[in-house]
């Protein structure tokens, strides 16, 4: 492949340095397809699972005291509903464009998964945003609504969801990295420097 | 790039940043009170985070689009300018994604948290709110498209001419 700045990186590429380097880089779309996998299935299950059971005491009846079981579930709200199915439907996709990897070679192909990309990109931080919106709320309360906050008395269930908000957004910061780098080769790709590299 | 296809992509940035800069001030100037039961309830765009995370975003983002309106066609800036019109985007719809989650909450309560619907005493401020969610809404959808569009410009010019 002829390369615009030619002697320069046949300099560079000579020294073992820019070898180590160059093979890094093009293994850098794949690492960040990886971690994006493993971030959004990880949020997708700890938020799934998340469910937590308290049993107090709510009266006395004459000797007998009457308890009730009070249970905190994702499926109570609909955001965390929409956050589970957003990073499920990243975790397919991710799981997808890593085991059809030989597919997806070539310039009309890295346009359709940088497009794809995209999208996924913006429904799973949509679902973070919407999901971080409501931790928040369950967190720290609403004084002007009366809305008390449920943190206190559900605490695990509040760290797990905390930990599944954390796991996506790690999982948009890798999405928007992977965008990015698509957006540029493809950008290199048409001004003629270099044959395009699909972030697959 | 043709004089009358450079005006339109202006007309559309403008647009955008119209629409993005109504929903802005129709949520900030959103302020309503009713009394119930002898309690004064009040409801204020700065009571709620996702709100005031909404407010902003929406002015960066009518600000962005009416800077980006004088940047020339074809300059190195152009995909500089496609790389924070991604920004942007995600920006917004982070703060649309947040403001949804509050309104739905405020419009049907959570049983089982115990937490009362707000849009059965003060309908009003629902209202507001709601129109100044849908503009953001089309600036938001304008916005993604020309977004796309631009994209699909810059790698189809050189896709026609290797055909």
């Amino acid at each position: 492949m002829a390369l615009e700045n030619g002697t320069k990186s046949d300099l560079e590429l000579d020294s073992k340095y820019g070898q180590i380097k160059a093979k890094l880089v093009k293994q850098l779309p794949l690492a960040l397809r990886w971690l994006a996998l493993i971030a959004t299935t990880t949020a997708a299950i700890g938020m799934g699972l998340n469910k937590q059971s308290k049993t107090s005491v709510v009266a006395i009846v004459g000797t007998q005291p009457i308890s009730q079981t009070f249970t905190a579930k994702f499926q109570q709200t609909p955001a965390f509903v929409y956050f589970v199915a957003a990073n499920a439907v990243a975790s397919f996709y991710n799981i997808m464009l890593v085991l059809l990897r030989p597919f997806f070679k070539g310039r009309e192909n890295a346009l359709w998964v940088h497009i794809l990309d995209l999208v996924i990109m913006v429904i799973v931080a949509t679902g973070a945003a919407a999901t971080t919106s409501m931790a928040e709320l369950g967190k720290d309360g609403n004084v002007h609504a009366r809305w008390n906050p449920i943190c206190d008395k559900f605490s695990a269930f509040c760290l797990h969801g905390g930990m599944a908000l954390i796991s996506s957004f790690v999982g948009t910061l890798d999405l928007f990295l992977l965008n990015i780098h698509s957006l540029v080769s493809l950008h290199r790709s048409v001004q003629g420097q270099q044959p395009v590299d699909p972030s697959v | 790039m043709s004089k009358a296809l450079r005006s339109i992509f202006i007309f559309v940035r403008v647009g955008i940043a119209a629409a993005c800069a109504v929903a802005a001030i129709i949520m900030a100037t959103s302020h309503y009170s009713t009394n119930f039961f002898g309690i004064t309830m009040e409801a204020k765009f700065q009571y709620t985070p996702s709100f005031k995370f909404f407010v902003i975003a929406n002015a960066i983002a009518s600000a962005y689009n009416l800077v980006v309106v004088f940047v020339p066609t074809g300059s190195p800036l152009s995909g500089l300018v496609i790389m924070c019109d991604t920004i942007v985007v995600m920006l917004l719809t982070g703060a649309m994604a947040a403001t949804g989650a509050i309104s739905e909450l405020g419009k049907h309560g959570n049983a089982h948290a115990g937490w009362l619907p707000i849009c059965n005493q003060i309908q009003a401020y629902c209202d507001h709110v709601s129109g100044s969610i849908i503009s953001a809404f089309v600036g938001l959808i304008v916005f993604v498209l020309f977004m796309l569009y631009n994209i699909f410009k810059i790698v189809s010019l050189d896709l026609h001419a290797c055909r």
